[in-house]
């Protein structure tokens, strides 16, 4: 994956190259806004990590141009501003996730890859299929190999966005953004326990597992005979 | 500038000069006009009674000669009060009546004239300056060559006129007087009390927050204004409070963990050892400064809600949608520390507001009872705790309520609690920034409610309450 880390805070700039690399990402930075727009426009990357305030060129400014010119490069905005209106500007300006700084890189980095799986197969399939484990979004109904598994509509919902990202690291947040809607820290790991349910319901009797606990980050569910 | 001079410069006091002047000319207006128009009735008066005699007198001279008009003249001027008559011959010898003195000529031409004239009863050696009275008279030629004069005193009239006059120059000095001494009056009032508003507003901004301006207790507009600056300052007041409270608390709670984390590092670089243990260090470190950022976030967010930002975005939500919503985010969780949570929301709740902020506010309530309604004696397998989350409407209100059945909080502890940082002894040991009831404290108070925690017997019961329209702007 190509990036481009528009940040004027160089250690922090560098510290997310050097990241990126080291999981296998090529990853560029740009220090200011006219930079970091000249570059996007020339080069085509596959995700923009854009700081919100920058020198020359504020970064909604720059997602804004891009936006008009018709490049439509994955953006995520990181930005000191937390709030939900300042949310809900940045993505108004064409931005496609924000990110209140401080942030763990592991966060980061599962953003930035749903990001840039998102640009290749956006298109709403009807069926999702992980291993043997059938969801179908037009009937509501959920099978693991031959045996119907009955949800309420919230694990519905959840197993259904973490499928959609089936192999890609889901962290709680990004759960409770996509699938609850809040974008607060709910202080206890709520997520943790809604997953634990869902993973009795459809791993519990499966010598196999598919979803996943991914460390110090958050969920993948992926067919692990793979 | 000298106390007159700000005296003078002051709105009350232009405004009574402008009401003086207008009403000091309405009365010398109306007062003129009054007085004009007397004269002018009595001069009516008196030419319509001399034209009436000399009609009658014409008419004895015609029916008895002058012998008879002399005889009536007579008569007639000796009534008391009666009119002024001379009747002459042509050489202008006088006949009868009760005038002489006449101005020289007055007889030759008939018709109306005003004249000196001298009453033949009053005494002759009068003041020479001003022997005479003024009258108006008609002359009036009679046939064979006689005269005869009627007239009427004028004094009376210039008397009246007078009288008017001076009612009206005594009238406009009074308004005046009266006007400027009740301006001056008014505006001294006016003045002492907006003075003393420029004095504490002084002494505030000198620094002393807890000045209050002075209430008259008259309920005027100065009382209005007063009144709402008055609130206005302990809205100022509570946000430095607030804000030294939280810088006071920062300094502690941010701190504290910030001086954990420093020793933690320092000890890992000092004792070295396996990579295990840096390992285990850094992890220590991330998770120390992760709980940092929660605080320092639940800071910002109590602080944008008290600041009153929040208000732009409020829309309209149903607030049993999201006792709903949080109450099943919450609910494995719930039990599986073996608490039962039920929602009871079942009538749609209206109210406008900030849905995120509410809800994170209710999650807060809801995450507190989670953390100290644990069953008691759970242990022994006995009674299971209990959390309900209900959204009520009551009046103009909507209620969301979170009822435990845990240890609760003794009624002397419960304001104290909604302090910020604030811990109670009993739970120093659960996890948690302190901050979950201040914020839903700051939340309620945004939306212009209230957070109160109330017993449950046994247990909490923390009730938000928002009116169902969103906050109201204090009308003036």
């Amino acid at each position: 994956m190509r990036l481009l880390i528009i940040e004027d805070d160089r250690d922090a700039a560098d510290y997310l190259v050097k990241a990126f690399r080291e999981v296998g990402h090529v990853a560029e930075a740009a220090h200011d806004g006219e930079d970091g727009l000249a570059r996007a426009l020339d080069t085509p990357y596959d995700v923009l990590i854009v700081d919100r305030m920058l020198p020359k060129l504020d970064g909604l400014a720059v997602i804004g141009t891009l936006r008009a010119k018709g490049i439509e490069t994955p953006a995520l905005i990181l930005s000191a501003l937390g709030q939900v209106d300042d949310r809900v500007k940045g993505l108004r300006a064409g931005g496609d996730d924000y990110l209140p700084k401080p942030y763990s890189f592991s966060e980061l980095l599962a953003r930035i890859e749903v990001l840039a799986r998102r640009r290749g197969g956006s298109k709403e399939e009807t069926e999702l299929r992980v291993g043997n484990l059938h969801l179908d979004r037009l009937s509501h109904s959920v099978r693991r190999g031959e045996d119907e598994i009955t949800l309420q509509p919230r694990e519905f919902r959840l197993l259904e966005y973490l499928m959609q990202h089936a192999g890609q690291v889901v962290t709680r947040t990004m759960l409770l953004e996509n699938v609850w809607d809040y974008h607060f820290d709910p202080q206890t790991n709520v997520i943790d326990v809604h997953i634990s349910r869902l993973r009795s319901k459809i791993d519990k009797g499966f010598s196999q597992p598919l979803l996943h606990t991914i460390r110090g980050t958050g969920y993948m569910i992926r067919d692990g005979a793979r | 500038m000298t106390a007159l001079g700000k005296l003078f410069r002051t709105t009350t006091f232009k405004l009574t000069l402008v009401y003086l002047t207008v009403f000091a000319l309405f009365a010398a207006f109306l007062l003129g006009y009054f007085a004009l128009n007397t004269r002018r009735l009595i001069t009516e008066q008196i030419t319509d009674t001399v034209n009436a005699e000399i009609t009658g007198l014409s008419e004895q001279y015609r029916q008895g000669g002058i012998r008879r008009l002399v005889i009536v003249v007579d008569e007639r001027a000796r009534r008391p009060g009666s009119s002024l008559y001379l009747v002459t011959t042509f050489s202008g010898e006088a006949l009868a009546g009760n005038v002489t003195a006449l101005q020289p000529g007055t007889l030759d031409t008939p018709g109306w004239a005003e004249t000196s004239y001298r009453r033949l009863d009053e005494a002759e050696d009068k003041d020479k300056d001003h022997p005479d009275h003024h009258a108006l008279v008609r002359v009036f030629q009679l046939p064979g060559g006689f005269r005869m004069l009627v007239g009427r005193d004028l004094d009376e009239r210039e008397r009246l006129y007078h009288i008017v006059l001076d009612a009206g120059r005594w009238s406009v000095a009074i308004v005046v007087i009266l006007g400027l001494a009740g301006g001056l009056f008014v505006t001294r009032r006016v003045l002492r009390r907006v003075d003393a508003m420029t004095e504490t507003s002084r002494s505030i901004m000198a620094g002393d927050l807890g000045e209050r301006l002075p209430v008259a207790g008259t309920g005027d507009e100065l009382d209005r204004l007063a009144v709402n600056l008055n609130l206005m300052l302990e809205r100022i007041e509570a946000l430095m409070l607030g804000l030294k409270e939280v810088s006071d608390n920062i300094a502690h709670d941010l701190k504290t963990p910030l001086t954990r984390l420093r020793n933690r590092t320092e000890q890992a670089l000092r004792t070295g050892g396996s990579e295990a243990e840096y390992r285990a260090a850094l992890e220590g470190t991330i998770e120390e400064s992760d709980g940092l950022i929660r605080t320092f976030n639940a800071l910002l967010m109590i602080a944008r809600a008290e600041s009153g930002q929040a208000r732009d975005g409020m829309i309209e939500f149903d607030a049993a949608e999201i006792a709903n919503d949080i109450g099943e985010l919450y609910e494995p969780l719930a039990d599986e520390k073996g608490i039962v949570l039920t929602v009871d929301a079942g009538t749609p709740a209206p109210v406008k507001g900030n849905r995120e902020l509410v809800s994170q506010a209710l999650a807060n309530l809801v995450d507190n009872a989670i953390k100290y309604a644990e069953p008691r004696d759970r242990a022994a397998g006995g009674a299971s705790g209990e959390i309900v989350v209900k959204a009520v409407n009551e009046d103009d209100r909507v209620l969301l309520i979170v009822a435990d059945n845990g240890p609760g909080i003794p009624e002397a502890d419960r304001g104290r609690a909604l302090e910020r940082f604030v811990r109670l002894e009993q739970s120093r040991s659960q996890p948690g920034s302190g901050l979950g009831l201040s914020l839903a404290a700051a939340v309620a108070r945004l939306h212009g409610g209230e957070l109160t925690l109330a017993d449950n017997a046994p247990g909490l019961k923390s009730i938000i309450a928002l009116p169902r329209g969103g906050p109201v702007q204090i009308a003036g």
